[in-house]
C-alpha cells in the first residue's frame, strides 16, 4: 500500500523543507504582512489627502481655527489639546499592549487579563472622543455662506486683544435677520403630495445679508490663505458686495457635500480617513475583547502559548501607527 | 520557550534591564516627542513658519537642486520638524512595541523596504500631479474659474 514517496533523501538539507527562515510563525509572519498591505491602503488615503490639498494649497483650511474644541470646555478656543489627549490614550493603550504581550511571555495569566483589560478600555475611550470630535465636526460653530462657485465665506470681526488686532469669527446666529416669509420645509402634514426634502439651511442668504448690512463691524472672511499664513479678510464694501452676487447657500457644520470650514474635500477626507481609521480600533477592540476573553478562559494557558496576544498586539500597535500619521497630517501640518 | 529582546535604544546609548523598563522608557520617550509637537503646533514659532531657502532660478542644475532639496525649500521648517518627530514616533512604535528589533533581518527588511518604497513613490506621485493642477487652477491665466 505504501506507493507514496514518503522519503525523498533532501531532509535536513537547505531545500528539503522544514526550515523556518525567517524564525517566526507562520501567524505572525501573515499578520506582518496583513500590516503591509493595511499601511498601503492608508497611505493611499493619506497620499490622495496630500494631493487634494496640493492641489487646493492656496484654500485649505487651517485645522487650528477647525479642532478648537474641547470637552466641558464650551466656548473656549483650544487647539491641538484635545486631540493630543486622543493621541497620548492610543499610544498608552499601546503600552499596555505590549505589557500583556510582555506578560504572556512569562505565561503571567493574571497580568495578560489586566493589561489586555486596560487596552480594551484605552481603545472604547479613543473611539468615544472621535465620536465627540466627529459630533463637533459636523454640528459647526460659526457658521459661513458657500458662493456659486463653491467657495466659502466666513464672518467676523476685527477686536483689539492686548494692544493687538485681531480677526475674531462670529456665528451667524448673532447677526442674521429673521425674515418671516422664508420657504419653510416641507413636511409630511402640510401637503397631500409629499415628496421628502433635506432640511433646510438655518437662514436664507438674503437673511445673512440683511443682517451683514446692519452691522457695520463685521467682515467677510475668504478661503485664500495670503502671505502672512492667514485667511484674506475682505474691506466692508467688498463683504457686501461678494454676498450679494454670489451668495448661495448658507452652511452649518459640515456633511459630504459641503462644509462650513472650506472646500469640501476638506471635510469629505476628514470623514472617510479619520472614519477608516476609527473603524480599525473599533474592530481591533472587538478582536482585543475576543482575545481578552480566550485568556480568561485559559485557552492559551493550555496552548502553552501567548502568542495570539502577541498577533492582535501587532494589529493594534498598527492602529496606533496610523493614528501617528494622521495626527501629523489632519492637525499638523 | 525563551524569548529574546535586544534592550538597548538610541544605538546603544540607553540599554533598559528588563523588557518591561523598556517598554516604559519607549513610552516616556513618545510622550515627550507629542508634547513637543503640540507645543510647536499651538505656538507656532515664527522662526519656522517661513521657508529658509528660495527655490534657485536657472538653468537645469537649479532644477535639480529645487528637487534634490524640496523639503526644505518648498515646505515650512515646523512642518519638515512635524514629519521627521512622526517619523521618528513610527520607528520607535514599530521598533519596540511591535518588536521589529527581535525580528530577523530578513523579515524586517521585506516589511519596511516593501512598504517604505511604495509609499515613497506613492507621495511623489501624487504630490506632484497635485501641484501640478494648482497650477492649471491658479496661473494667470487659469483654464477653469473658482473665484466666484
Amino acid at each position: 500500500m505504501d506507493s507514496t514517496v514518503a522519503n525523498t533523501g533532501t531532509e535536513g538539507k537547505t531545500w528539503g523543507g522544514g526550515n523556518r527562515p525567517l524564525k517566526v510563525s507562520y501567524g505572525k509572519m501573515m499578520m506582518w504582512f496583513f500590516i503591509v498591505s493595511d499601511a498601503l491602503t492608508f497611505s493611499g488615503f493619506l497620499a490622495a489627502y496630500g494631493f487634494s490639498r496640493f492641489k487646493f494649497i492656496k484654500e485649505w483650511p487651517i485645522a487650528d481655527e477647525v479642532f478648537t474644541h474641547v470637552p466641558f470646555l464650551h466656548g473656549q478656543e483650544l487647539p491641538m489639546i484635545y486631540v493630543a489627549f486622543m493621541t497620548f490614550i492610543l499610544i498608552m493603550s499601546s503600552v499596555t499592549m505590549v505589557l500583556a504581550v510582555d506578560a504572556g511571555h512569562h505565561m503571567n495569566k493574571a497580568k495578560v487579563t489586566l493589561y489586555m483589560f486596560l487596552t480594551i478600555i484605552g481603545g472604547a475611550i479613543f473611539v468615544g472622543s472621535q465620536a465627540w470630535e466627529w459630533a463637533t465636526f459636523i454640528q459647526g460653530d460659526y457658521g459661513a455662506v458657500q458662493t456659486k462657485g463653491g467657495n466659502i465665506l466666513q464672518f467676523g470681526e476685527y477686536v483689539t486683544e492686548d494692544g493687538e488686532e485681531k480677526f475674531k469669527r462670529i456665528s451667524i446666529d448673532e447677526f442674521a435677520v429673521s425674515i418671516p416669509d422664508a420657504r419653510v420645509e416641507h413636511e409630511r402634514k402640510n401637503g397631500l403630495w409629499f415628496r421628502e426634502e433635506a432640511s433646510l439651511p438655518p437662514y436664507t442668504v438674503n437673511e445673512i445679508y440683511t443682517g451683514l448690512a446692519a452691522n457695520d463691524n463685521i467682515r467677510v472672511r475668504t478661503q485664500i490663505i495670503n502671505d502672512e499664513g492667514e485667511k484674506t479678510v475682505l474691506s466692508r464694501a467688498e463683504s457686501l458686495k461678494q454676498i450679494k452676487d454670489n451668495g448661495k447657500l448658507v452652511v452649518k457644520g459640515a456633511n459630504l457635500q459641503v462644509n462650513e470650514y472650506g472646500t469640501s474635500l476638506f471635510a469629505d477626507f476628514f470623514f472617510f480617513i479619520t472614519g477608516f481609521h476609527g473603524f480599525h480600533v473599533f474592530s481591533g477592540v472587538v478582536i482585543n475583547i475576543i482575545i481578552f476573553f480566550n485568556v480568561i478562559l485559559g485557552t492559551y494557558e493550555r496552548r502553552g502559548s501567548y502568542e495570539m496576544v502577541e498577533k492582535v498586539g501587532l494589529y493594534w500597535h498598527f492602529v496606533d501607527l496610523v493614528w501617528v500619521f494622521v495626527f501629523t497630517f489632519f492637525y499638523l501640518v | 520557550m525563551a524569548h529574546e529582546h535586544k534592550l538597548e535604544i538610541f544605538r546603544g546609548l540607553v540599554k533598559f534591564k528588563s523588557n518591561t523598563s523598556k517598554i516604559w522608557g519607549v513610552l516616556v520617550f513618545l510622550t515627550i516627542v507629542t508634547l513637543i509637537e503640540v507645543v510647536l503646533g499651538i505656538y507656532k514659532p515664527d522662526m519656522l513658519m517661513h521657508t529658509w531657502i528660495d527655490p534657485f532660478e536657472g538653468g537645469f542644475l537649479a532644477t535639480l537642486g529645487n528637487i534634490l532639496l524640496s523639503p526644505f525649500i518648498y515646505m515650512k521648517p515646523l512642518n519638515f520638524i512635524f514629519i521627521v518627530l512622526t517619523l521618528v514616533k513610527a520607528y520607535y512604535i514599530t521598533w519596540d512595541f511591535m518588536h521589529m528589533r527581535d525580528e530577523t533581518k530578513a523579515l524586517r527588511r521585506m516589511v519596511v523596504w516593501t512598504g517604505v518604497f511604495l509609499i515613497c513613490y506613492l507621495i511623489f506621485i501624487l504630490l506632484q500631479e497635485g501641484g501640478y493642477v494648482y497650477e492649471v487652477y491658479f496661473t494667470e491665466d487659469p483654464l477653469i474659474k473658482r473665484d466666484f
